[in-house]
């Protein structure tokens, strides 16, 4: 783990990469990563993320300033302007329902070749897909989802990058950083070695490339 | 009383002590109002909760505490929380005893379409497909129409949620199950007659010789 400014994390990122960013309609987003994406008008980013939240907030700020062209996420309806985006067709959607998405990422960070879910089996989203029964029971085939960049935000860090989220702040984050090449992590509380108790740890330190100072 | 009050009422006279319990956003989420107190019912939220409680005083909210839709809202004593993948695990996994969802139609099958309309309105379908494929029991509660249209259709023409139909669907003026996958009356609102419900009906309904009124 490297600790790093949050300017230097996000000049990391070049424009058109894919990031995977934490949060659940912007709660457990790493705002101040987001801040600077907008600031360094990263542009023409694929974005791997449950929502689009809401204008102005999480990931939502992205769509302020259309720098996504392409989003993976399972619900984009609170956020009118990246539904105006999809509908202008200026940036491409894939929906996919949200236990999918999240075994998707699983898949991704675990070494997975994919996952079997009865999610979507007879609905739209099985089009394109493999079915593969599993004792009499049709399953689709869901791929691997990985990220150049994960972004994420933990409630404590310590400064090896242990984390530890709070309350429904963790979401998707912890998936997250096990599902691309370079993990930033952001963090309410940076505190020294054996706070976060070792039973504590929910995503062990050698996961984390970056952490974000704070202050 | 209003629609929504009657169909919350209605709804959340289903559910159990002990049950684990998802609630959609829209009527659903107002069925919490309903359950007694001294009965526990464990609310999931999808966004990694059990044991949500009611919405904080002015003032007595916490940032990384909200529900599906980014509200806020409290924690009850004994309450757990946990990542998506965990929480998609409890809806899939069959863990979850009842899911109550609004719906855009719901079809003589008990088929569910509740995520989209084609070129109209692509929100999403969040975990509505999730809950309905996995949740041991799926009510729908929705307004038996919109704008004069009856919303329990003979086939669903809007895409479908899943192919699992669902095992309850209660509205403002019926409840309607599907018994060896036949949609059947067992209910109507109080004050509507048999005859209103099915003139309103553009499924074909299965009438028993005794249809009692909602009691609330």
């Amino acid at each position: 783990m490297k600790p790093v400014s949050a300017e230097a994390a996000v000049a990391l990122i070049p424009d058109g990469a894919t990031i995977m960013v934490g949060g659940f309609m912007g709660v457990g987003t790493p705002e101040r990563l987001l801040d600077e994406l907008v600031r360094q008008k990263k542009s023409g980013l694929s974005l791997i993320s449950n929502d689009a939240a809401t204008p102005g907030k999480g990931v939502g700020k992205l769509f302020d300033g259309a720098q996504v062209s392409r989003m993976i996420g399972t619900h984009i309806g609170l956020n009118p302007k990246a539904q105006q985006q999809m509908l202008g067709n200026q940036i491409t959607v894939d929906l996919i329902p949200q236990g999918t998405f999240v075994e998707r990422i699983r898949a991704g960070g675990c070494g997975l070749g994919g996952v079997l879910t009865p999610t979507g089996v007879g609905t739209l989203v099985e089009e394109g897909k493999r079915k593969i029964e599993v004792d009499g029971k049709p399953y689709l085939l869901e791929t691997p989802l990985r990220a150049d960049f994960a972004l994420v935000h933990a409630f404590l860090a310590d400064y090896v990058g242990n984390l530890s989220y709070a309350l429904t702040a963790r979401n998707f984050n912890p998936l997250m950083a096990m599902a691309a090449d370079t993990v930033i992590v952001t963090a309410e509380n940076i505190v020294p070695i054996g706070v976060i108790a070792p039973d504590h740890v929910v995503t062990p330190g050698p996961l984390v490339d970056y952490l974000v100072s704070n202050g | 009383m209003d629609a929504q009050t009657i169909i919350a009422r209605r709804v959340a006279q289903e559910l159990r002590p002990g049950n684990l319990v998802n609630l959609g956003i829209g009527i659903p989420t107002l069925v919490a109002n309903y359950v007694p107190k001294e009965m526990s019912v464990f609310f999931q939220s999808e966004n990694g909760l059990i044991g949500t409680g009611p919405i904080p005083e002015q003032g007595m909210s916490h940032p990384l505490l909200t529900d599906a839709g980014g509200r806020p809202i409290s924690a009850l004593p004994g309450a757990a929380t946990f990542d998506s993948a965990m929480s998609f695990g409890l809806i899939r996994g069959g863990h979850v005893d009842v899911t109550v969802l609004g719906g855009l139609q719901v079809d003589a099958d008990g088929h569910l379409a509740n995520w989209m309309i084609p070129g109209k309105m692509v929100p999403g379908m969040g975990g509505a497909m999730d809950l309905v494929t996995g949740a041991k029991r799926v009510i729908i509660a929705m307004q038996h129409a919109a704008k004069g249209k009856s919303k329990i259709v003979a086939k669903c023409n809007l895409p479908l949620t899943s192919s699992r139909p669902v095992d309850l669907v209660v509205t403002d003026m019926a409840v309607i199950a599907f018994p060896g996958g036949k949609a059947t009356l067992l209910e109507t609102a109080p004050g509507v007659g048999v005859a209103e419900v099915l003139a309103v009906t553009e499924a074909e309904l299965t009438v028993p010789d005794n249809v009692p009124q909602m009691k609330l």
